[in-house]
């Protein structure tokens, strides 16, 4: 089952399609059906935007107290269908809502959940201890302690087995535009109770994004080699130049050289772009969780030996201010 | 004057994930925690501010830090003493041991029941050793507390409810939630003040009795100043179900880690100079152009 986000206009978000498309996948080898649920208010037609991705059935629970979304009624109207349809799996976005829900969710139902993997896989599991043997489970796989190891975690007993992905980790693939699926309309009337929906929303501002990671076809992102505040910046101008949106690393947000929302890794956006330039990047593997699925990778270092160097498609070994000069007129030379 | 307003605050002490060096790694792929040193979860420090601040607010109110780890998290009780705290406990047992967040939530549920007139609980969003930012609400759900998470500043707070500012992806929200109420603190919310000289005087040789070296000495010590014995709780102090702790009690088990492996791929090595660039360039035409 996936749980499926909205967005203020009713757009289902694109890491919960992605995660249709994973479900599908998954659902295949498990041979059965995908799921997703969908909670909010005024869902008319809500299972055309989901349908495509190869989803048997959209369950739709359609009541004003589930929008905007807030935790406990979310919360007991999930809780309530999970109960009663028993999916082997549930599967969440790693957003802001997911991991407010996700773990409030688990906790009630006293099951496992995994935080942020970057992959998802089907296979067996024996306890070392006991030597039983589970078939087909989910491997939930991220990476642990700041990135430094890759833990697999599975739930060999528990149920639903229940994990968090991030935005742009997982492809998002219509399988079918007339996929067959059905839409089942839930009375969240019987899971929900008024006492559940007792947190008001007093306000909301919402901020258009002025950063859109997720979106860019070329990011050109910058490390602690871009040395101080004014290398960074020089970044802005040449991304200007060859239509690529600014990103960072870590350790260059921490330096107060990039804003928070730049930043790319397993603590920040999860980026898949057509193409990747690394200027001054060393490739700390919480960076590279971020960026490895790029199409192409370029990277600008000063250092051989740098990890990054090792998953770029090319490598210039240079100094960056040099380096990017060039790479802006190369830009205007093709064109 | 509110004499039963007791808020909680969640802590941990983590291994510093932040300068991860090369030899914070065993060649086998496990984690050299004795390279690691301890820091204070950055935002459970924003949550004590936020505590601190409610305190502040509401005259009578008692901050009490409560933290789960080996002995020497102490640490945090006493830093958090320094800064402003009034009260903490240490909950400490081999029991814990192998505890995932399901049963963490639970084991700190248990000992939140234990402390009376909890109308409020804080905590960081996450921890840095595990960025999973699932105990807060796991916490929440056990105690039947009604939930705010990423919140970035306090607003208003009485007797009956908190108006907190949460910041997320899409803006800024202010929610109002009825008491009591777990909140999870975003770091960018603010800094937690610094400690008071009295209190770091005061409070400096405080420590939980299994950290006494000499333990008659502690004794002595305790009671002639009683306020150096900080408070520790074992598993048995929370009256847990013993089947919901640590490894029996977490549904989750790590298969297996392992360590980076790197996908070598075939690199091309690029000159420096405008013609390499240039021909990089026109290779790329077609996917990123």
């Amino acid at each position: 089952m996936i749980y499926c986000e909205l967005d203020d206009k009713g757009q289902v978000a694109d890491v919960s399609l992605e995660l249709c498309t994973k479900g599908r996948e998954i659902a295949n080898k498990l041979g059965v059906k995908l799921e997703a649920a969908v909670l909010g208010s005024n869902l008319a037609g809500v299972e055309k935007q989901i349908m495509p991705y190869g989803v048997d059935t959209v369950m739709v629970a359609d009541d004003a107290r589930l929008a905007p979304y807030c935790t406990l009624p979310h919360f007991a109207v999930l809780a309530g269908l999970i109960q009663d349809e028993q999916p082997d799996i549930v599967l969440f976005g790693a957003t802001h809502v997911g991991r407010d829900l996700g773990p409030h969710v688990a906790s009630y139902l006293r099951c496992g959940l995994t935080a942020d993997c970057t992959s998802l896989e089907i296979g067996d599991h024996q306890d070392p201890k006991t030597g039983t043997n589970y078939e087909n489970i989910l491997y939930q796989i991220r990476p642990a302690f700041g990135g430094n190891i890759i833990a697999t975690i599975v739930c060999p007993t528990a149920r639903p087995q229940m994990a968090t992905v991030r935005r742009g980790v997982m492809k998002r693939e219509v399988l079918d535009a007339n996929y067959q699926g059905q839409r089942l309309d839930i009375d969240a009337k019987k899971y929900l109770k008024d006492s559940d929906c007792c947190v008001k929303i007093l306000q909301k501002e919402i901020v258009e994004k002025t950063v859109d990671l997720g979106g860019a076809s070329i990011i050109l992102s910058g490390g602690y080699g871009m040395g101080s505040k004014e290398g960074f910046d020089m970044l802005f101008d040449f991304a200007r130049q060859i239509g690529a949106e600014v990103g960072a690393t870590r350790a260059a947000v921490d330096a107060g050289w990039a804003a928070p929302e730049r930043q790319i890794g397993q603590t920040g956006t999860t980026v898949r772009p057509k193409l990747y330039i690394a200027c001054g990047i060393s490739g700390a593997i919480q960076h590279r969780a971020g960026m490895d699925q790029s199409a192409k990778i370029i990277s600008i270092n000063t250092d051989p030996e740098a990890p990054i160097n090792a998953i770029a498609d090319y490598t210039i070994i240079g100094d960056v201010m040099e380096v990017l000069p060039m790479l802006a007129a190369g830009y205007k030379n093709i064109r | 004057m509110t004499n039963d307003f007791t808020i909680v605050v969640l802590a941990k002490q983590v291994p510093d994930t932040h300068d991860v060096g090369k030899d914070a790694m065993n060649p086998d792929g496990t984690v050299n925690r004795a390279a690691l040193p301890t820091v204070f979860n950055p935002e459970d420090l924003n949550a004590l501010e936020m505590a601190l601040k409610v305190r502040d607010r509401m005259e009578g109110a008692k901050v009490f830090v409560l933290t789960m780890g080996p002995f020497r998290a102490a640490d945090i009780v006493r830093e958090s003493l320094y800064r402003g705290a009034d009260d903490g406990a240490v909950l400490t047992d081999r029991a814990f041991a192998g505890s995932d967040t399901l049963a963490t939530s639970y084991a700190l549920s248990c000992a939140i029941n234990k402390i009376p007139n909890v109308k409020l609980v804080f905590g960081g969003r996450q921890a840095i050793d595990g960025d999973t930012a699932q105990v807060g609400p796991q916490v929440a759900e056990k105690l039947g507390f009604q939930q705010v998470t990423y919140a970035e500043t306090l607003v208003d707070v009485n007797e009956k409810c908190i108006q907190i500012a949460r910041r997320l992806d899409t803006g800024v929200e202010v929610v109002e939630s009825p008491l009591p109420t777990l909140v999870t603190v975003s770091g960018t919310a603010d800094e937690c003040r610094f400690r008071i000289a009295p209190r770091l005087l005061k409070y400096s040789k405080a420590i939980i009795p299994s950290e006494a070296k000499d333990k008659e000495a502690a004794e002595k010590m305790f009671a002639e100043r009683p306020y150096l014995k900080l408070t520790e709780w074992t598993a048995a102090d929370v009256n847990p179900d013993f089947n919901r702790l640590g490894l029996v009690g977490s549904p989750t088990k790590v298969k297996n880690i392992n360590n980076v492996v790197l996908m070598k791929k075939e690199t091309v090595n690029v000159a420096p100079n405008q013609a390499a660039v240039d021909d990089m360039m026109r290779s790329l035409i077609g996917i990123a152009w």
